[in-house]
């Protein structure tokens, strides 16, 4: 099993030569500790900015540089800042190559949950609407069930949506998965957990239609 | 040069009511139009309707016109910084409207740049897109969103001339251009105020143009949110 380091770093791996990504808020913003340096790519912050670079040391936090988890941050030769309508252009207009997010709720179909829940706080979508409608390219990273041990891969999803049929591909702390016209597709497992332990954490349908490799993080 | 400054920051807020509808620049509390912000505590106007990002936190930001009571609705993407926010959002004192960040910075700039409308895929298939017109374009599915009509826009830049000439600094650039030209009245405070013809017109970020008041601010605080930082080794 994969702790919140373990799916990042296994992220990490999809993170190709030349892409721009954007990276949400939890475990997606620890995948940029854990990209090869020998490639290039640039990580995008939806409140203005490409090219981060990692937090300042102390003493050098500038109040006018932060992400959008408004932690202050450094940037890196080659960046550049931007208003908001040019981000959600670069967005929705597909220049972002990946899109790394977290979800409450993951639905069969790739419909993702991942703003509100009725009844408890409503903090709003930020930008994860506007992420999810444009990217073409989609990761999921969450845990595979909630603190209560529900399954968050399901059949529908039970909170609000973010977006619909929109979710290529899920990490979790079990497994790598693919959305498909079918379901689920168990593409790979974290060290030491079973098919049979994925399945029983899944409610959505589970695709298993060949010897499931581990994976190699 | 048609010169746009105004002497300090209660000319530049004359004419703000009750019950009116502004914007105001700023992601977290990045940006924000600060003294504009105090004016409005100051000036004790009510019922407004905010259109800004995130509404500050408890006692900064938005947060001390929510203390006040000043605010009847906000629209923003992401509200959750504020305990106050959440105590008169559950109990019905304050109206909110959620929409999506990308949608929210293009409803601004279409105020701007004179759309009624636009169609965005964001929030299509979700509450966001309830009781409003979908359309299909080339096998996808877009939601009609309209451009706001808001009566003064704060926004809030790093340097600005005698001309209503801006720029901005690092991610304090955010919603800030967008909300320029984008209501009846856009009144910009800067850090550093310029005699015209002292900064590079190529370096300009937003033309003068839609600017209608600039003054220069007495004072920032610029709060940081979340001070990360990581070790020297």
């Amino acid at each position: 099993m994969l702790d919140k380091n373990g799916i990042a770093k296994r992220i990490a791996k999809e993170v190709k030569d030349g892409y721009y990504v954007n990276l949400g808020i939890g475990i997606p913003t620890l995948v940029a500790n854990y990209v090869r340096n020998d490639i290039s790519v640039e990580f995008q912050s939806e409140n203005g900015v490409l090219g981060m670079g990692p937090f300042p040391f102390e003493g050098q936090e500038d109040a006018d540089i932060i992400n959008a988890g408004k932690q202050t941050i450094t940037t890196l030769p080659g960046a550049s800042f931007f208003d908001s309508a040019t981000s959600f252009a670069m967005i929705r207009g597909r220049h972002v190559d990946l899109t790394i997010l977290g979800a409450m709720e993951v639905a069969e179909n790739g419909d993702i949950a991942n703003w509100k829940i009725p009844g408890k706080m409503v903090k709003g979508m930020g930008g994860a609407m506007d992420l999810v409608a444009s990217a073409e390219n989609i990761i999921v990273a969450m845990m595979h069930t909630n603190r209560a041990g529900k399954s968050k891969l399901l059949k529908k999803c039970t909170l609000p949506l973010t977006g619909v049929g929109c979710v290529k591909k899920i990490v979790t702390n079990l497994a790598v998965l693919e959305v498909t016209n079918e379901g689920f597709k168990l593409l790979e497992r974290a060290p030491g957990v079973t098919v049979e332990v994925i399945k029983r954490a899944t409610e959505g349908r589970l695709i298993v239609d060949r010897e499931v490799p581990e994976m190699n993080i | 040069m048609i010169r746009k400054t105004v002497d300090n920051v209660q000319d530049a807020l004359k004419g703000v009511k009750d019950g009116m509808t502004l914007m105001l620049g700023g992601f977290g509390l990045c940006g924000i139009p600060e003294n504009a912000i105090s004016e409005l505590v100051r000036l004790q106007v009510s019922g407004l309707y905010c259109i800004s990002n995130n509404a500050g936190v408890d006692d900064f930001g938005l947060g001390l016109l929510l203390q006040n009571k000043q605010i009847k609705k906000m629209i923003s993407s992401y509200v959750g910084e504020n305990d106050e926010f959440e105590r008169q959002m559950l109990s019905g004192e304050l109206e909110v409207e959620l929409t999506p960040q990308g949608t929210l910075a293009e409803k601004c700039r279409a105020a701007q740049a004179g759309f009624p409308a636009f169609y965005t895929p964001a929030g299509y298939g979700t509450e966001v897109a309830e009781g409003k017109e979908t359309r299909e374009f080339n096998g996808k599915m877009y939601v009609l969103e309209k451009a706001f009509e808001a009566d003064f826009s704060f926004v809030k830049a790093w340097k600005g001339d005698e001309a209503g000439n801006l720029i901005f600094k690092g991610t304090a650039r955010n919603f800030n251009p967008c909300m320029c030209g984008a209501a009846k009245i856009t009144v910009a405070e800067v850090e550093e105020l310029v005699p015209a013809g002292s900064l590079d017109p190529n370096e300009i970020h937003v033309p003068g143009i839609f600017v209608q008041r600039i003054f220069q601010g007495e004072k920032y605080e610029k709060r940081i949110e979340q001070r990360t930082v990581r070790p020297r080794n």
